[in-house]
């Protein structure tokens, strides 16, 4: 390398012609002649399915997967088509989608919003994926939708349950099958009132991030809305494994009711740790203290072991429903892999089902047609009875379940017993209720 | 009053298992000079020792009951533990039902295998090396460690209940004179108490009474000089680093009824357990069992309402914020010796 | 050239050749083809190599030089990702001024953990910058959620004043970050024969950055200044007797460590704005820990390839599942096929991690000098023993 011919001079000019170089294309992922993001050209269609493999919802990560690949397999013709036969909309002929054969990718989204969304990206830049589906958390959902947004392709929410996904933080690319928060208190509110009785003072432990303060907003709404007393609300850091600090002055503080707002690990630990308490054993104000979860996962619940028999909560969906739907997808899944599906493999069952339904509706993988096909679409047949999917928010109305520990199990699998199932009507909110102000929608974006 | 009692007694036992863990680490990295990033993933492995002995305990054979349904609609298989049908059905529930204390005695020799095994095959070799070389290869040894728990348990934490006479709590506040249900505690987190100052007790009084025990503590104070004394010290390094496997295995097989085990229970520890450790002092045993229980006494309190209103969050930094205010009074922790990790 | 000597230019040439074919480079496999799912060509992936590339290598300007192992590094990455998207949200989607504000705002955070910091060496130097970051991220995620939006990260939204910007666009989507008109995300694609390249104007002005950092880290390298960090790491005390001060020069290489890690963290809401409170977490900053060790602390490349392959892993390895190993192995007889994905399959997907844990102990073991050493040998067998003491000059050992 000769010193001489970098003067200022040939620097300043090979810099701005490399400058020029990178300057003039300014055309995003899709070459421009297609219409939007990612758009099939070929014999396929590719899906991409970004689901916790790793930390501690891989395993729920991994259920999903499952019944991803079952939904797959559906509706290329293969298995014994599940939930395609009992759906109300007979569209989808187990040709794939649009005669295109339905191809996907995997990816880890380690439960860590900016994870998510490098695999997400890696999805859509490297495998062309047109829509991008899945996810365990509140925090992941939110940011993954944020990136399908701009990136101009449908987001299928998976297991998400805070108010904010399909509220200040709704995107018009994002769609939601899963309940919500405010469902859950809607729901859970009249069957604790009739169990337990309307004179009764709760104790909030809350996990401190959004999804939790949410679903703590939600809940003492529903029951102080019944004549519920709250006695406290604590938050509890994320990171906390052993709550005995947080739960030993619940006694001490004259509620009769203690309300986890916890998921996963964490409700595992502080309902163990609850019961050790003895808390369950106790008699306080003349009544037998009671735990509640509103958000029930049987998966996750398992690892409290027999801590959860008599709690109550609410889940999206549960394997034991006598409905054609769950049967018939209960059926092929417990076939297939040999043990029931959980309520994130079914709702990431149905919303892959749900997409491929709205894609062939509108004869078209563009995100717009997608999402116009999919805004105010009424169905059946998917295991939680009629339901429909608002244009508003792009929030699925449904029935919500009521479940509760079992006391005698028969399997590992039985877990909760329905104790009732809360008809959509009675969960169902203004689009412009308080608790899901602030955002909007936005326009659809197909990218390009 | 009674709210200060009871958050003492939490702290008390969340402080036992922090000291518990933070003592065998330090046992390494006071006769070893190594820093073991593994060493979390150790007391999970202990945890899993209880899980895996409740598995073998229920073995099972299948019976098939016509009266019941599986989610299918098939008939359901029962399942039969074979200790049930060796021992006759009290008996071997019994048995089933005290899992967790035997697995106390299942777990030591295989922790002290495990931890002869690491030493022997792998740490040995990275006594001359850089601690950045040891944080490397110790990370990635509990990264490996966790990810075969994890292939064969799942990512689910696993639940392993402590016998049914433990159930329960134990009401202190009557005996002190205060109103019946002010101050109860479970009867197990109490004998996770008593255990931990058992072990404590035991590991102090090893180094303390026994001549071995006196060439670690020398070989801790200066290992050159002990070798020059034609003393076999690697040897007697390999065992302390058995003994610290089974410290942190026994702390983990305790643990495991309070709550249930999953795969990355070390690594939730991990962190926390270096704080300990520093806070305490590096390679003072004393101080990293003080430090514990300091911690731990600190972190209940901080998650007491009265003073979360006060200060927001407080809950949320509290080890970490003590752990900056002692470092920066006392340059080398509670107890540090001069000179040991500072370079 | 540019004040260095031969062997540095050279250096910085390879690395300069090496950034800007990256597209090719990185995609040597046709489109479509069974191992097309090793390509790491596409934006995001590139973007994340030379960021991580940045934030490693000012890592190594305070570790490799003066000894001191920070392990909390990523909260200023963090604070830097903060700073850059609430200029995004506040002033104006140029990255210009959110690169500028997340450096000063993270040499700023700097001067201050590290000024505590520093009064403790070694172990308790790692334990109190570790405190400090843990800190950081549990408010972060919580109490803080006004200014860092908690558990989702930091975003984007249509009703953000942008004052210099527009808070959406016209047809009411928000605005993507750019550099004075040029966005970000803009890809050129060049399709040749079966390969797909993809030329993106974010990886072009990351690449730019990542050379001008490492032109900059070179420098410090061979500076006095650096001569004097160097003492630092290997006798403090001596350094005091001659009658020298450390504490000012660590405060700089502390300071100077952070605003790269500010830089990073600038750059990634830059690509992508959003800012996420995982960034700020223990484990974050063990990455950047693992990454300098990996690929050879104290050393000039080896930062960089140690970020590279953490990411590498990261980002292709979760992506294989069971599905695309049949597709490799489908030439295989039944039985033996599936034999094959048995075996491989713990490896992949789910179980990158256990390939990392694997590949971090092979290096650490065979490897002292981490993946530089392994280049090095590599070099040393082609060009026999004659020329082996040349290969020194990647490795410059600190001390």
């Amino acid at each position: 390398m000769s010193k001489t011919n970098l003067t200022r001079r040939g620097v300043l000019k090979s810099g701005a012609v490399a400058g020029a170089g990178v300057a003039l294309p300014t055309i995003f992922t899709a070459s421009s002649a297609a219409a939007y993001t990612n758009e099939p050209t070929g014999s396929t269609v590719t899906l991409g399915f970004n689901v916790p493999q790793t930390g501690p919802y891989a395993d729920e990560g991994a259920d999903e997967l499952r019944a991803y690949q079952l939904a797959v397999e559906h509706l290329n013709g293969g298995g014994d088509g599940g939930m395609l036969n009992t759906f109300s909309s007979k569209e989808l002929k187990g040709n794939g989608i649009l005669g295109k054969k339905v191809e996907f990718v995997t990816g880890d989204t380690q439960t860590k919003s900016d994870a998510a969304r490098a695999s997400a990206k890696s999805m859509i830049e490297k495998d062309g994926a047109i829509m991008i589906t899945g996810g365990s958390s509140s925090g992941v959902a939110v940011a993954v939708q944020g990136l399908c947004q701009e990136a101009g392709v449908i987001f299928m929410a998976g297991l998400t349950h805070s108010n904010d996904t399909t509220g200040k933080d709704k995107k018009a690319n994002g769609f939601r099958h899963f309940f919500n928060a405010y469902m859950s208190g809607a729901a859970l509110a009249p069957v604790l009132a009739k169990a337990y009785g309307t004179d009764r003072k709760a104790y909030h432990l809350t996990a401190d991030y959004t999804w939790g303060w949410t679903q703590e907003e939600s809940i003492v709404a529903a029951t102080e809305a019944l004549g519920w007393q709250t006695v406290n609300t604590v938050k509890t850091p994320l990171a906390q494994t052993d709550f005995s600090s947080y739960i030993a002055p619940v006694l001490n503080s004259g509620a009769d009711v203690l309300v986890l707002n916890h998921y996963g690990g964490n409700m595992v630990n502080s309902l163990t740790n609850a019961v050790q308490f003895g808390l369950r054993e106790k008699i306080v104000n003349g009544k037998q203290f009671e735990i509640v979860v509103p958000l029930y996962s049987r998966l996750m619940a398992r690892g409290a072991g027999e801590n959860v028999k008599g709690i109550m909560g609410t889940t999206n969906w549960h394997w034991s429903l006598q409905d054609e739907g769950s049967k018939a997808f209960v059926k092929s899944f417990g076939t297939k892999y040999g043990f029931p599906p959980s309520q994130a493999a079914h709702t990431t069952y149905c919303q892959t089902l749900l997409y491929a339904d709205a894609a062939q509706r509108a004869g078209t993988f563009n995100p717009c047609g997608i999402a116009e096909a999919l805004e105010g679409f009424d169905f059946d047949g998917l295991g939680n009875g009629a339901t429909t999917y608002r244009a508003a928010d792009h929030q699925c109305f449904k029935d919500v379940l009521v479940v509760r520990g079992k006391e005698n199990p028969t399997s590992e699998f039985d877990l909760l017993e329905i104790v009732e199932i809360t008809p959509r009507g009675q969960v169902e909110y203004a689009a412009d209720h308080p608790m899901f102000a602030g955002g909007a929608l936005g326009t659809c974006n197909p990218g390009a | 009053m009674d709210a200060i009692i009871l958050q003492i007694l939490n702290g008390l036992d969340k402080g036992s298992a922090y000291a518990l863990i933070a003592l065998g680490l330090t046992l390494i990295f006071g006769t070893l000079g190594v820093v073991n990033f593994a060493h979390g993933a150790l007391f999970m492995i202990g945890s899993f020792c209880a899980v895996t002995l409740s598995k073998i305990l229920n073995l099972s054979y299948e019976v098939v009951d016509p009266t019941k349904k599986d989610f299918l609609g098939n008939p359901l298989k029962v399942k039969m533990p074979y200790v049930e049908s060796w021992f006759g059905t009290d008996m071997g529930a019994a048995i089933i039902d005290w899992s967790v204390p035997l697995a106390i005695l299942f777990s030591i020799p295989v922790m002290i295998c495990i931890g002869f095994i690491m030493e022997r095959g792998l740490i040995k070799h990275f006594y001359k090396r850089p601690h950045a070389d040891q944080i490397l290869v110790t990370f990635g040894l509990a990264i490996v460690l966790q990810e075969i728990i994890k292939y064969f348990y799942g990512a689910n934490p696993i639940p392993t209940p402590a016998p049914a006479v433990f159930k329960g709590s134990f009401d202190f506040g009557v005996i002190l004179g205060f109103d019946p249900n002010t101050i109860i505690y479970p009867y197990w987190r109490l004998v996770y108490f008593g255990f931990a100052a058992l072990i404590i007790g035991a590991v102090f009084a090893f180094l303390q009474f026994t001549t071995f025990g006196m060439v670690v503590r020398a070989g801790m104070a200066d290992r050159e000089t002990v070798g020059l004394l034609g003393i076999n010290i690697d040897k007697r390094f390999t065992i302390m680093f058995g003994l610290a496997a089974a410290v942190a295995g026994l702390a983990g097989v305790m643990y495991a009824p309070i709550n249930s085990p999953n795969y990355h229970m070390g690594m939730d520890f991990l962190v926390l357990s270096f704080v300990v450790v520093v806070v305490g002092g590096m390679g003072s045993l004393p101080g990293a069992v003080a430090a514990g229980f300091l911690l731990g006494v600190l972190e209940s309190f901080a998650s007491m309402n009265q003073i979360k209103s006060l200060i927001p969050g407080i809950d949320q930094i509290i080890i970490y914020l003590v752990a900056i205010i002692i470092l920066l009074t006392r340059p080398r922790g509670l107890m540090g010796r001069k000179g040991v990790m500072e370079d | 050239m540019l004040g260095l000597n031969k062997k540095d230019t050279t250096l910085l040439l390879v690395v300069a050749i090496l950034t800007l074919c990256a597209p090719f480079i990185l995609n040597p496999f046709p489109e479509g083809s069974a191992l097309a799912q090793f390509n790491a060509g596409y934006p995001d992936l590139m973007q994340r190599f030379v960021i991580f590339g940045i934030f490693a290598i000012g890592f190594n300007i305070l570790f490799g030089l003066t000894g001191y192992l920070s392990f909390g590094h990523a909260a200023f990455l963090g604070v830097g990702s903060y700073s850059a998207v609430w200029m995004f949200k506040l002033l104006s989607m140029n990255v210009i001024p959110a690169i500028i504000l997340s450096m000063i705002v993270s040499g700023l955070f700097a001067v201050v953990i590290g000024f505590v910091s520093l009064r403790r060496s070694g172990i308790y130097f790692s334990i109190l910058t570790l405190a400090f970051a843990q800190m950081s991220f549990n408010l972060a995620y919580s109490v803080l959620t006004p200014i860092t939006n908690g558990e989702t990260g930091l975003q984007l939204t249509l009703n953000d004043p942008r004052i210099l910007g527009m808070s959406a666009t016209a047809d009411g989507s928000i605005p993507v970050t750019s550099l004075f008109g040029l966005e970000m995300r803009s890809t050129y694609q060049m399709e040749v024969g079966a390969w797909l390249f993809q030329f993106n104007a974010g990886y072009y002005l990351c690449a730019a950055i990542m050379l001008l950092a490492f032109y900059l880290a070179i420098r410090i390298f061979r500076s006095p200044f650096g001569m004097m960090l160097r003492a630092v790491k290997s006798n403090q005390q001596r350094m005091r007797y001659t009658g020298l001060n450390p504490r000012p020069y660590t405060l700089a290489a502390f300071v100077i460590s952070g605003m790269y890690a500010g830089l990073a963290g600038g750059l990634m809401a830059s690509m992508d704005p959003l800012a996420g409170a995982e960034r700020m977490q223990w484990t974050a900053s063990g990455e950047v820990v693992l990454m300098t060790i990996l690929g050879g602390a104290g050393t000039l490349i080896g930062p960089v390839l140690g970020a590279g392959f953490i990411k590498y892993f990261e980002n292709i390895f979760s992506k294989i599942n069971d599905n695309v190993l049949h597709s490799w192995f489908s030439f295989l007889p039944d039985g033996l096929e599936d034999f094959i994905v048995t075996i491989v399959h713990p490896f992949i997907g789910k179980g990158w991690h256990l390939t990392l844990g694997i590949l971090f102990m092979l290096v650490v073991i065979f490897l002292p000098g981490g993946l530089v050493e392994g280049g090095q040998r590599i070099a040393r067998l082609f060009r026999g023993k004659k020329t082996a003491n040349t290969s020194k000059t990647k490795t410059e050992p600190a001390e």
